[in-house]
């Protein structure tokens, strides 16, 4: 018994929910600080560099051995990447329209972390009643896949409010992408609900501790999720909105500063939801095949949340090196895969699975 | 007719599908990740710990050279001032009533030789006109300085930057040369 047990049970949920949105939000910020930095560092070394290796703040040099081992992987970078966002000059053009120029960014960032807060990133930390996800809806992918088509306004509104031509291009594309692509991501994840029976991305995970990993039943599903992923993020191959080689920066060309800094972070943050979802629809969640059952101690709730966090950065690890494997794609070629392959491909698998189901259940 | 009309032969259902573009795409990458990553072998190089070693012959920075017994073969001639196309090598001669040489052969040795490295060109022609042998252009390439001051190198920088340069020794030679001038008859050449 300690005081906090002695609080009314809502102001309880009130106070846990809090520290878990606080917590989730600040390891999603230090996640998508040195998804910058392991962005770089695997770049360097796919294209036979360095990458950075020389950001040391004074105190690297208090550190025995582990200060200079630190320093050569760029531990330090992701910091003074941050500083510098922020004390750069934040310039607004005289041309652009200034509600919507400041309102973008926000749009762009903030979907990106609200999905989120239906992902189960463990199980409890000892006592069943509170599970490790922030809010345990059970329309959980049905919120993550209308909060997600918020992320397009961002872009769409950055490229408009801009008003310049290259944003607009970028902000056109975008928007015809995402639009294309989330039907297909749409449909792929319609058959894993299928096979669940369940909405809930916590029953999805214990089905998957049960019956083996959604990857295994539904691989057609997974490949059509991943490379919708992909295009939903804006990463490569189908970074055409951005496309620095033929649209300047496409939608952030003239932002600067924070405001730039808002757009990459929701970039990566929108990566790091987007391998959360996968980690929970195919790949089992917190759980291993071995380890299926909720924790019922503090330690065994941590080592669900390591797991959890383990797969997410070996998702994340794919994104970064895709980019660095493909050129991007023609912008038809990006459409016909959307609409003439993913779709027809993804309704087939619905049905595919509804047929199977059914003769099961008869 | 010189343009030629490749044929392209329609893309198989297995190539269209990107699986084979995936995969050597995977394999390309992962040699080079292996390579600079796990073997630790990048092709760059990590410029001011590391540098290049430039091969013979490069025109870098011009110094001035010893002889073989230490002492200064510039004799303030003045022709590497004339000849300098940026006027980068600025000479004070002694005068009339200034040190005299600290070698044989010589008269006289600058009473201060600057070179102001700003303005260098590298271009090594007060190396080719010096009779002296006494300016070489040597192998430095990356010359920093905090100040405009800073970058106009005097004599006695220029000197130690240079180093002894024993390996051509003029005099030596002009000295065998005369000594065989004496022995009749005179070697045909």
């Amino acid at each position: 018994m300690n005081v906090f047990d002695y609080l009314e049970p809502t102001t309880q949920f009130v106070i846990f929910s809090a520290v878990k949105i606080a917590l989730v939000f600040g390891v999603t910020m230090t996640f998508v600080a040195y998804a910058v930095l392991a962005e770089r560092k695997i770049s360097a070394w796919i294209q036979d560099r360095v990458g950075p290796n020389r950001t040391a703040p004074p105190i690297a040099k208090y550190l025995p051995v582990i200060g200079p081992i630190l320093v050569r992987l760029g531990m330090f970078q992701p910091m003074a990447d941050g500083l510098k966002f922020l004390l750069k000059e934040d310039f607004t053009p005289a041309y652009v329209r200034k509600i919507y120029f400041w309102l973008a960014p926000a749009i762009a960032v903030i979907p990106a972390f609200l999905t989120l807060a239906v992902i189960p990133f463990g199980s409890t930390l000892g006592n069943p009643e509170n599970k490790m996800v922030i809010a345990d809806l059970n329309v959980g992918i049905l919120y993550t896949f209308g909060v997600v088509s918020l992320g397009v306004y961002g872009i769409v509104l950055a490229g408009y409010a801009s008003n310049s031509k290259y944003p607009f291009l970028g902000g056109i594309r975008s928007s015809a992408q995402m639009i294309s692509y989330e039907i297909a991501m749409g449909m792929s994840v319609v058959a894993v609900f299928m096979v669940v029976g369940d909405l809930n991305l916590g029953a999805v995970i214990q089905y998957q501790a049960k019956y083996g990993w959604m990857v295994f039943h539904q691989p057609l599903a997974f490949v059509i999720f991943l490379i919708s992923a992909f295009a939903e993020t804006n990463r490569l191959p189908f970074d055409l909105p951005e496309s620095e080689s033929e649209l300047v920066g496409g939608y952030h060309t003239e932002y600067s500063s924070m405001k730039f800094a808002l757009f990459f972070l929701g970039e990566y943050a929108a990566m790091i939801s987007a391998s959360a979802m996968m980690v929970t629809l195919f790949f089992g969640g917190w759980t291993l095949p071995f380890i299926s059952e909720p924790a019922s101690s503090l330690l065994g709730g941590l080592l669900h949340i390591a797991i959890f966090i383990g797969k997410l950065s070996v998702l994340m690890v794919v994104f970064i090196w895709v980019r660095w494997m493909l050129p991007r794609f023609r912008y038809d070629q990006l459409m016909d895969l959307g609409w003439r392959r993913f779709i027809p491909l993804a309704l087939g698998n619905i049905l595919a699975t509804a047929i199977v189901l059914a003769f099961i259940s008869i | 007719m010189s343009t030629k009309i490749v044929d392209r032969k329609p893309l198989s259902f297995f190539e269209n599908s990107y699986l084979p573009t995936l995969v050597s795409g995977l394999k390309v990458t992962w040699k080079h990740f292996k390579k600079s990553a796990i073997q630790g072998k990048p092709l760059t190089m990590e410029y001011p710990e590391q540098k290049w070693v430039v091969p013979q012959g490069y025109r870098g920075a011009p110094y001035l050279v010893k002889d073989q017994d230490n002492n200064t073969k510039c004799v303030s001639c003045q022709l590497c001032e004339f000849v300098c196309p940026p006027k980068a090598i600025r000479i004070t001669p002694p005068g009339p009533n200034g040190a005299p040489a600290d070698r044989k052969n010589a008269e006289k040795s600058p009473a201060e030789f600057e070179i102001n490295m700003l303005r260098c060109i590298f271009c090594g022609l007060c190396q080719e006109v010096c009779p002296e042998e006494a300016i070489f252009l040597q192998k430095d390439y990356s010359l920093t300085g905090e100040s405009r001051e800073e970058m106009v190198y005097g004599k006695a920088r220029l000197l130690q930057l240079g180093g002894i340069h024993g390996g051509i020794q003029k005099w030596k030679h002009k000295l065998e040369e005369a000594k065989e001038q004496e022995v009749f008859p005179v070697h045909a050449e």
